[in-house]
């Protein structure tokens, strides 16, 4: 009998009667990572990462009903035993593993090998399942190490400040946001939108430190902007306040970005393919390393993936979910979850 | 190669046109003087012979990478561009080179006549020295097909505005027959092959849509009309024993039309006719869709001039006997019109765009409800006193065309598009109901923007059938308006009729599958017009 079964209000572990990342209300829910398509309000309890009980707080005001973990530490469900490893996607992002009379699934959330600097680094997780992302399962999406593609940014928001223009950022208020700060802290004063400053908050008040940024009030000058680099989330890329900016230069960072078509469809005036999610390389690598017996592919390009998968001997198949619902858009890499403040 | 690479990032990040001439000229006042001549060879479609098949390169590139062909396929078609997949897909380089263009493109012509073997050397060794973006450029110099929105009056102006120089000359120099390793930069921009004093053409006069009903515009007999021709609007200029035909959109199109080269003989010097480009066949104007075939080809093979045979139908004439007369009067420049095209000795083929009769308003709009009948667009209404201006001027020459037809289909398939939208499902099938049967109607990818786009995407990605190849068959749900010129018996569609120019005219969400058009109502349209 297998550990967990696909229902359609998402994957349910029937010995301890507790879902996934469920989609529909449930009495209990076993939280992956902080991004919208993982996280659906209305559950009875949830159960998630030390890292993302600040996320749930202050996304979707949850916080009574949130039982935490850290990772590596093994509690028993029903006679399952629980315990969370890094994913590497975001700030406490973990994968699920799942053990009942030595048999063992790894859900995986979603994942990416390198490590960022800012989430906790991925480890890969023996299993004799293992429940897979596949966002980028295309072999023409190899991702550059991190600190060239920084290097890109960092001589793009030079020349834009040389230039006069002011350098925008276009990323996910969680995880993609972070990352950036992290990285290219120092020569630009980083100036963020409320979402994004106020995760950050969030952050610092259980222990993750991250540099300085100032958060975009209307007080602040327009040519004070310019001279520095403003992130936003992709929900404000095309709106109205980047435009009223001093010549403003969007630069998109998102694995799609790999692609030239990718970076002609959003019209950036630059686009940075720095991905929180696994490249082919990172998602084969990520599997084999499991030695699973069985791997279900769960969002992204499941079909393909999953029919190489079973081409070089990985018994594989593709289960529909309503992850990554946001993947097929060009922008997309995980659900944003709609601002309430915009600012001005 | 740098420079070179990083000009086509800039090309291609940019849709707007100053931005994108603004990066050329700063290319073309900084790059090397040697690569200059083989970008513009390359970028107005001067092709150097291919010293390698597609079809080898692309076997090459899955043998590299290790994939199967399956999946190369997938990516293909996710990605929408062979040059690009293939540099997407092929391990990281272990070497670095870095080569001027030129020296990449004469080292590729070297190629041609070698064996499998050497090619085949040269190309891995080539793919394991440079990065993603050099790869893509260095396959696309295989191919020697960049297609990045750059048109050649773009370009032209451009090298025009970096030269201070004039740019029909430029133009004309380097539509003139060149080698871009036998030429300097200077050379072309000098126009020292060509003489381009006898080429440069006038700006073309152009007329506004007429938006209120024609009685606004006074008394008839103020008036000239004549049927709105849809092909080319082309200019022909004869000077000192050269003949020359320019297009529209001011581009050199001489050698695509053999059929009008008499009047190198027959027209007399210092004349320049106004008109359009048509297929006509035994007197009569063919649709668009025939003209289609004769046009941006380099070649033109025997079927293709006997099917879709040239001919010019003038309306204006802007030089006579080496003066310029576009500030005579339309009646006076008529007349002399007239008298040119009836001295031509060969008949039928340059002809006088008709001047239609009429002496009412009233009587012109049931006229030009006939336009279809005679593959004409509308009527051009032209004042009779007027000047021939320069570009477009409101009051003197408007344009009164019909409105398209159009019809409710629902879409039955998608596919992915190439270019700019391929990761997105941007080209449609439509269908019209037939009893209970949906029969394909009609094809059409244009006319949504891009957020209806984007919709469409996540409908097709959730409702498609098949997960492999690139048309999804999807549920038959999303009802879209389809405008179009005409209507034909057709024995090759299933339907047993064709549409012309189907576009999407907008997207019905007020309606669902069921209110679509039947393929009877078609049927009764195509009898009504026969």
């Amino acid at each position: 009998m297998s550990l967990i079964e696909f229902t359609n209000r998402g994957i349910y572990c029937k010995q301890g009667n507790f879902y996934i990342d469920p989609w529909h209300p449930v009495d209990f829910a076993v939280t992956t990572h902080g991004h919208a398509d993982h996280v659906k309000w209305g559950n009875k309890n949830y159960l998630c990462h030390e890292l993302t009980k600040p996320i749930l707080k202050q996304r979707y005001g949850l916080e009574n009903n949130v039982q935490t973990l850290p990772y590596h530490k093994e509690i028993n469900i029903n006679g399952i035993k629980l315990s969370l490893f890094p994913a590497g996607h975001v700030i406490g992002s973990s994968q699920i593993r799942l053990e009942y009379k030595g048999e063992i699934c790894v859900v995986s959330g979603d994942y990416k090998v390198e490590y960022d600097g800012i989430s906790t680094a991925f480890e890969p997780v023996k299993c004799h399942t293992f429940v897979s992302e596949s966002t980028f399962g295309l072999p023409i999406y190899t991702w550059e190490q991190q600190e060239l593609i920084f290097g890109q940014i960092k001589n793009w928001v030079k020349d834009n400040n040389h230039k006069g223009k002011t350098s925008i950022l276009v990323a996910y208020s969680l995880g993609k946001a972070q990352r950036l700060i992290k990285n290219l802290a120092g020569e630009y004063p980083i100036y963020v939108h409320n979402s994004i400053a106020n995760l950050n908050e969030g952050f610092a008040e259980v222990g993750i430190e991250l540099p300085e940024t100032i958060r975009i009030t209307s007080e602040i000058k327009k040519d004070e902007l310019q001279k520095g680099i403003v992130i936003i989330p992709p929900a404000l890329a095309d709106g109205r306040w980047v435009k009223s900016l001093q010549q403003p230069a969007i630069g998109v960072c998102s694995g799609w970005m790999a692609v030239r078509a990718g970076r002609r469809w959003r019209s950036a005036d630059a686009g940075f393919a720095l991905s929180d999610h696994a490249d082919w390389p990172g998602l084969l690598s990520a599997i084999k390393a499991t030695e699973a017996e069985k791997v279900f592919v769960t969002h992204g390009s499941t079909a393909v993936f999953s029919k190489y998968l079973n081409e070089i001997g990985i018994n594989s198949e593709e289960v529909l979910t309503k992850y990554g619902a946001e993947d097929d858009e060009i922008i997309g890499e995980a659900n944003e979850n709609p601002l309430k403040e915009e600012s001005k | 190669m740098k420079r070179f690479s990083q000009l086509i990032q800039e090309l291609e990040l940019s849709n707007k046109t100053n931005d994108k001439i603004a990066a050329l000229v700063s290319y073309f006042t900084e790059a090397d003087d040697k690569d200059k001549p083989h970008v513009i060879a390359m970028f107005t479609g001067k092709r150097p012979k291919r010293p390698v098949n597609t079809a080898l390169i692309k076997q090459w590139a899955i043998e590299l990478s290790g994939i199967p062909e399956w999946l190369f396929s997938e990516s293909y078609s996710s990605v929408g561009d062979l040059s690009e997949t293939i540099a997407l897909v092929l391990p990281p380089a272990k070497n670095t080179i870095e080569k001027p263009l030129n020296q990449w493109i004469t080292e590729l012509a070297q190629l041609n006549g070698e064996t499998d073997e050497v090619k085949k050397a040269y190309i891995l060794n080539a793919w394991d020295s440079l990065n993603t973006q050099e790869r893509f450029i260095f396959n696309k110099l295989i191919s020697g097909n960049f297609r990045i929105g750059v048109s050649n009056k773009m370009l032209v102006n451009a090298i025009a505005k970096q030269n201070e120089e004039d740019s029909s000359k430029i133009m004309h120099s380097i539509m003139g027959k060149w080698l871009p390793n036998e030429i300097t930069y200077k050379e072309l921009i000098a126009g020292a092959h060509v003489n381009t004093d006898n080429s440069w053409p006038y700006p073309f006069c152009l007329a506004y849509a007429l938006e209120t009903e024609p009685e606004n515009l006074g008394e008839t007999n103020a008036w000239q009309a004549e049927w709105k021709w849809d092909g080319i609007r082309g200019q022909i200029v004869k000077r000192n024993g050269e003949l020359f035909i320019w297009s529209r959109g001011e581009e050199l199109v001489t050698d695509q039309f053999p059929e009008l080269h008499f009047l190198k003989e027959e027209l007399p010097d210092g004349s320049v006719l106004d008109g359009e480009i048509l297929s006509v066949k035994d007197g009569n104007v063919q649709s668009f869709s025939i003209l289609q075939q004769r046009l941006n080809r380099k070649t033109i093979n025997k079927s293709q001039l006997n099917d879709a045979p040239i001919g010019f139908f003038t309306y204006d004439i802007l030089e006579f006997d080496a003066k310029d007369i576009r500030q005579e009067p339309l009646l006076k420049r008529r007349l002399i019109l007239v008298d040119v095209i009836k001295k031509l000795q060969t008949k039928n083929i340059v002809l006088l765009s008709p001047v239609i009769e009429f002496d009412s308003w009233e009587k012109l709009a049931e006229l030009r409800k006939t336009s279809r009948e005679i593959n004409s667009e509308g009527i051009m209404l032209k004042k009779l006193d007027s000047v021939f201006h320069t570009g477009r001027k409101r009051g003197d020459w408007w344009k009164w065309k019909i409105n398209p037809y159009t019809i409710d289909t629902v879409m039955i398939y998608a596919q992915k598009g190439s270019g700019r939208r391929a990761n997105f499902y941007t080209d449609y099938t439509f269908a019209v109901r037939d009893g209970e049967q949906l029969i394909t109607i009609a094809k059409a990818y244009s006319g949504l923007t891009d957020k209806e786009i984007k919709e469409v995407n996540s409908f097709v990605n959730k409702n498609a059938i098949e997960k492999f190849g690139p048309v999804r068959t999807v549920k038959p749900e999303l009802v879209f308006e389809i405008a179009f010129e005409g209507i034909a018996e057709s024995k090759r569609h299933k339907a047993g009729l064709a549409l012309r120019f189907p576009r999407i005219a907008r997207w019905r969400k007020d309606k669902k599958a069921d209110e679509i058009n039947t393929l009877d109502d078609l049927r009764q349209l195509l009898y009504s017009t026969l």
